[in-house]
């Protein structure tokens, strides 16, 4: 299975009836295709919209129903749209269940960096910092390591995206929560062994007994 | 109210003057208003916006022109040359948090002189600002955005300047044109007086300087 396709099914188990969900773009937004069967969640994009559809079939398109990305995406029955400050409103308000983003660096409290390199990568903040914050859980969906280097380290050197850490990184060898902050190994993918998670981890992680493989 | 032709109203803008657009990756921006400013070629213009769109779309084609002095916004990744022009020194840009730069318009638009907000504690975002503790949790300070000019994209205006908007190209056109001195409207349809019942009216027509005819 490829690393992107094993972090959103397992991100998508964490998924609850109800509940309102705000995705980022790049891996997050695949965890959308792995919903269960019968699961009703709703999906909200920043730019004015709940109950965000699959991108629609050809010649279905309209302008002016779009995601974060300015894509062309579909409504669901139930959908409703919204301005911004409401958007934003129901980010930073703690309305929003859970939210699912990128990450280029996480450290040993959980602390993320996702939203610049300086001097390399300047895109803005977008509404990163105000999910980070404000939601009432932060899933990180990234790959373990990067050009073989590792993402989740003792500090990270990149700029925060906020000083509330996540709950919960999700990546293609395993997956890690922030007890009392201290990064905890939960389970392993299949087919990983604890040793090769903490090889590519920089961060001290704590290993609580028998590490359970990832259900799928 | 006054309706005008699109060459009046970007006539009306002066070089030098702030801007606040709708729109979000230029879906609900005022497309045909931005193209005559860009033919009659302001200069020194200050965009508030939540992005800069794409090249040859929407807020783009102004970067594109070179018309843009400064910009406030959450996010220029999908515009390339935005990122160029500040690199190389040609444009000011000052990122905000999405949520922030709305509340901050927001604040412009309902008389407050500012927000208190949790996003940005601890972050590059929080420097040069002033924190302030609320039972316990800590916020920034973050002060009120206005505009010399608010350019609003509806989806129906009807006679008097009632608007409606379309999905997902409402986003900052209602809260921008709380926010500016002078606003100015365009519209995908003018419609008769009554066809957007007073329930479905979002923005209230007392707010509208200036709708820009179909003509």
């Amino acid at each position: 299975m490829e690393a992107q396709t094993i972090i959103a099914k397992r991100i998508a188990r964490e998924l609850r009836p109800g509940m309102l969900v705000n995705l980022g773009i790049g891996i997050p937004t695949l965890v959308a295709n792995y919903v269960p069967d019968g699961l009703n969640v709703y999906f909200q994009s920043e730019n004015g919209l709940i109950g965000t559809g699959p991108i629609p079939e050809e010649g279905m398109m309209h302008p002016t129903l779009t995601d974060a990305g300015g894509r062309p995406v579909s409504a669901l029955p139930g959908a409703c749209t919204f301005d911004s400050a409401m958007s934003f409103g129901l980010i930073r308000g703690g309305h929003v269940d859970m939210t699912v983003l990128g990450g280029l660096q996480v450290d040993a409290k959980g602390l993320l960096a996702n939203w610049m390199i300086p001097g390399k990568m300047v895109p803005g903040m977008g509404g990163a910092m105000d999910l980070v914050t404000g939601a009432k859980r932060v899933i990180i969906a990234m790959q373990h390591t990067a050009k073989g280097k590792p993402k989740i380290l003792e500090k990270c050197s990149l700029p925060l995206t906020s000083v509330r850490p996540v709950d919960l990184i999700v990546t293609e060898m395993a997956v890690i929560s922030f007890p009392e902050g201290r990064a905890t190994l939960l389970e392993t993918a299949p087919g990983v062994s604890v040793q090769q998670v903490i090889d590519a981890t920089e961060a001290r992680l704590a290993i609580p007994g028998t590490i359970p493989d990832m259900c799928l | 109210m006054k309706t005008i032709s699109v060459k009046e109203a970007a006539a009306l803008i002066p070089d030098g003057a702030s801007l606040m657009i709708g729109g979000f990756m230029g879906v609900g921006t005022p497309e045909r208003l931005i193209d005559e400013i860009v033919r009659q070629g302001r200069r020194d213009l200050t965009v508030i916006a939540n992005d800069t769109a794409a090249p040859g779309r929407g807020i783009g084609k102004l970067v594109t022109a070179g018309l843009v002095r400064k910009t406030i916004a959450s996010h220029i990744g999908l515009n390339p040359e935005t990122q160029q022009q500040m690199l190389a020194g040609k444009m000011e840009v000052d990122l905000v948090p999405q949520g922030t730069l709305i509340e901050r318009i927001r604040a412009g638009g309902f008389g407050l002189g500012g927000i208190l907000t949790p996003t940005g504690v601890g972050t590059v975002v929080e420097e040069g600002k002033r924190r302030i503790d609320v039972d316990g949790k800590t916020y920034l300070i973050e002060i009120a955005l206005r505009a010399d000019f608010a350019l609003v994209n509806a989806f129906l205006a009807d006679y008097r300047g009632n608007l409606y908007y379309a999905l997902t190209a409402r986003n900052f056109n209602p809260v921008i044109a709380m926010a500016a001195d002078t606003v100015i409207v365009t519209a995908d349809n003018v419609v008769p007086v009554g066809v957007i019942a007073p329930d479905h009216v979002v923005t209230p027509a007392a707010l509208i300087d200036y709708l820009v005819t179909n003509a």
